[in-house]
């Protein structure tokens, strides 16, 4: 495929493939909302939405699947600049871009800008510092680098291993996603909608491997676009008559901060506050004296129970009364444990915006205010460059990305296509800060003071998939609705824009279909980097360097499969929030990675002993640092050890500590040993040649 | 290792190109966050620093790419053996 006329004609061939895919994608969207303007319930939309984009991917896995090493690894080389950017594009966002992202802005303003810049600018370090080269070495996977530039099996396998951690980390996030989205499609349990989503990533990954996906990646990169932007477009024009979002939302932005500052002096919110406020103080009187309390409170609910049986109340009364007693924890420690973080909880909400920060202004605190003010500034400036770091760095490193080097075909259009993937990321990223500038100006001035028994139907149906993501309570019983009131999880403003917006459900069926693309089309990438590492560097070059190409693709397919379950497995426990899971996967991969790789072409002096060294100490302060003050995995991994933050950066951002370290570390575990050998040297020179 | 002088100075080239640009990427993904406060003066309609963080710096970032993308790939073509592939 190096015939430049070969080339051309593929690239019109595509232009024409997804120029009418497009255009009948627009038809089929277009039918459906015509379908519900005659009638057709929303239940079937959903449901349509789901089945024809999962068919549609499953149908490219088919069309294209094979059975050949180079077109199962990286889709033969071949793929244009443009295309492999749309396909890295939609590979790179995944359901924290499509469905997080937005929700993370909606609730920190300024402070989720963090993720925009960090998950940008990383590409930069990717086209200036890895990319080109990548493409000029042309093996397969990562490791296969790692193992070519310091050779023995030992980096080759360290880079496996991180490949498979940071990729499964990742890969559980997405599967979450999936199940979040299908469940409010269909309907069905959260459970079912893991396993069906699952489905759909199978059949394509499964079949065609690396070309399958790229293909598919394209036709979903065309679904999320189109599905991001429609909604973002509506309501720009409702609110302003404008319909280029990105251009205007400086004006709504004004506006919203004028009603924050309406909202932060409203008697009613601050009636919401307070009554918090006396909860947390309840809640800390409590704390100051627990078997009292305990004792107390078991008095009461025994008491209640009585008078209720004696005035002769109804059983569900007393069942009730009885459910109460019951509530209350069994001993003194569960009950120090459930208040504190009742106390914090309530303490967390008894703040002005329901504990948001004033949406355009950058960190909390106050530089020039008291103490503890100036403390709250710092803690948060620091956290921010150091969340804006660690994604940066992940960015350049992770390997389902950098993998996209070795699938065009030449380093010339590896630069462009860098670009390219850039340009279309941008095409989503600079919209998602306009969306949620639009959603809170709409909640902030539509749905505050809305009377309780007038609410949109869209609460309570989010709140029926899950509590903890939306719920509505008439805190100081005035019958409407504040601010203060609400409290919504970051993972459904996304997907419930359109209806917060007032739009036809067939736009909801559509954000919906197009978070699924995000998520699929990530977890595609990221199941082929896992079992990739799996079956060519573990099984091919470490165990069996003589196995045939067609067992080699046979084992991936395996490995795949039993991979995915896995993940689905630990999905189906909702382990923690999307965006979490996937900046710890940042973290991971920055730390593992990034030293080793770019040492590796900038450095001549860089050996084995130092890559080693470099990723393992890398990787471990990362683990390390979380494993201490992340509470999810200290629960997971039982450590009692009380945590410990350095310098009060929080645990998302454990790389700032892991790629440092490992570049000390192979830095100096390659100044401690002998320098690399002739052939390592002409491998760096080769990589460097024009 | 001896290497021709062509492909020593292309590699110098290349470094500081990726150098300067890096530079730049620095000064616009850290440089204004740091200063994000003292930066937010009006900038048609967004306080500047958050206009940055949202628009700005994602289209440098977008630059500094296809600049790189641009000039080392001319560098490419002038070079003997370079690789011409792909140019039309």
């Amino acid at each position: 495929m190096s015939d430049p006329g070969e080339q051309r004609r593929f690239l019109r061939r595509l232009n024409k493939v997804y120029g009418l895919y497009t255009v009948g994608l627009l038809a089929f969207i277009a039918a459906l909302a015509a379908a519900e303007q005659a009638g057709l319930p929303k239940r079937w939309i959903g449901v349509t939405f789901l089945l024809a984009t999962v068919a549609l991917y499953a149908g490219i896995g088919i069309i294209c699947r094979t059975t050949d090493a180079v077109e199962y690894y990286v889709a033969g080389r071949r793929v244009p600049a443009a295309y492999n950017g749309m396909a890295t594009a939609a590979d790179w966002m995944s359901a924290a871009s499509f469905i997080s992202m937005a929700g993370t802005m909606y609730l920190q303003g300024y402070g989720g800008l963090a993720f925009i810049m960090g998950w940008t600018g990383g590409f930069c370090l990717v086209a200036l510092l890895l990319a080109p080269y990548l493409r000029k070495f042309g093996e397969f996977t990562i490791p296969d680098f790692l193992g070519a530039r310091y050779g023995g099996h030992a980096p080759r396998l360290i880079g496996a291993a991180a490949a498979v951690l940071c990729s499964f980390t990742y890969v559980v996030a997405q599967i979450y996603g999936v199940g979040l989205i299908t469940t409010r499609l269909t309907g069905v349990a959260f459970e079912v909608g893991i396993f069906l989503g699952l489905g759909g990533v199978l059949v394509c990954s499964f079949l065609g491997g690396m070309r399958a996906i790229t293909w598919t990646q394209v036709a979903q990169y065309i679904v999320l676009l189109v599905a991001y932007l429609v909604p973002v477009v509506w309501l720009s024009v409702k609110q302003t008559g404008v319909p280029v979002p990105q251009a205007v939302y400086g004006g709504q932005l004004q506006k919203l901060t004028q009603r924050e500052k309406e909202l932060m002096a409203d008697p009613r919110e601050l009636e919401v506050i307070a009554l918090y406020k006396a909860r947390a103080d309840g809640y800390a009187a409590r704390l100051q004296d627990v078997p009292g309390a305990l004792a107390l409170e078991r008095a009461e609910a025994r008491r209640q129970i009585t008078a209720l049986r004696r005035a002769g109340a109804p059983l569900a009364d007393l069942q009730a009364a009885e459910k109460q007693l019951l509530a209350i924890p069994a001993d003194e420690a569960a009950a120090r444990m459930a208040w504190t973080q009742a106390q914090q909880a309530a303490e967390a909400r008894a703040r002005p915006l329901g504990g948001m920060l004033p949406h355009g202004t950058p960190f909390a605190g106050d530089p020039d205010g008291s103490p503890a003010e100036q403390a709250a500034f710092d803690d948060s400036r620091r956290n921010f460059i150091a969340l804006v770091f660690c994604l940066m760095v992940g960015t350049a490193a992770l390997p389902h990305i950098l993998v996209r080097s070795y699938t065009t075909p030449s380093v010339r259009q590896a630069r462009q296509s860098v670009t390219w993937s850039l340009f279309f990321i941008l095409l989503l990223y600079l919209s998602a800060p306009a969306l949620a500038v639009l959603v809170k100006y709409e909640v902030f001035t539509g749905l505050v003071g809305t009377p309780f028994d007038h609410l949109p139907a869209w609460i309570s149906n989010w709140a029926k998939v899950d509590p903890t993501l939306l719920s509505v309570t008439d805190i100081n019983r005035d019958g409407v609705l504040q601010l203060g009131e609400i409290r919504i999880g970051g993972d459904i403003v996304v997907l419930a824009t359109p209806e917060i917006a007032g739009l036809p459900y067939v736009v909801s069926g559509m954000v919906a279909a197009g978070g699924l693309a995000a998520a699929l089309s990530t977890a595609d990438g990221l199941l082929l980097t896992i079992s990739s590492a799996l079956s060519h560097d573990l099984y091919y070059r470490t165990l069996d360097p003589k196995a045939a190409g067609g067992l080699r693709v046979m084992i991936s397919k395996v490995m795949l499969l039993l991979v995915a379950m896995a993940a689905a497995a630990l999905a189906t426990q909702k382990p923690a929030d999307i965006v979490f899971l996937v900046a710890a996967a940042f973290s991971f991969a920055a730390s593992a990675f990034f030293p080793a790789l770019v040492l590796g072409v900038f450095w001549k002096r860089a050996n084995r002993r130092g890559a080693v060294l470099g990723m393992v100490v890398g990787l471990s302060v990362t683990l390390y640092y979380m494993a201490l003050n992340e509470p999810w995995l200290r629960g997971l991994l039982g450590v009692q050890a009380p945590g410990q933050l350095w310098f009060g950066i929080q645990s998302i951002s454990a790389g700032v500590f892991g790629v440092p370290a490992g570049f000390a570390a192979t830095v100096i575990g390659s100044l401690l040993s002998a320098p690399p050998g002739p052939q390592s040297q002409a491998f760096v020179d080769a990589l460097r040649r024009p | 290792m001896t290497e021709a002088e062509p492909t020593r100075s292309y590699w110098r080239s290349n470094r500081r190109i990726v150098a300067g640009l890096l530079l730049l990427w620095f000064a616009v993904g850290f440089g204004v966050a740091w200063f994000a406060r003292e930066l937010s003066f009006g900038f048609f309609g967004w306080p500047f620093s958050f206009w940055v963080g949202a628009q700005g710096a994602l289209l440098v970032f977008l630059a500094i790419i296809g600049v790189y993308a641009w000039v080392m790939n001319r560098m490419d073509a002038a070079q003997p053996g370079g690789d011409h592939s792909g140019h039309e």
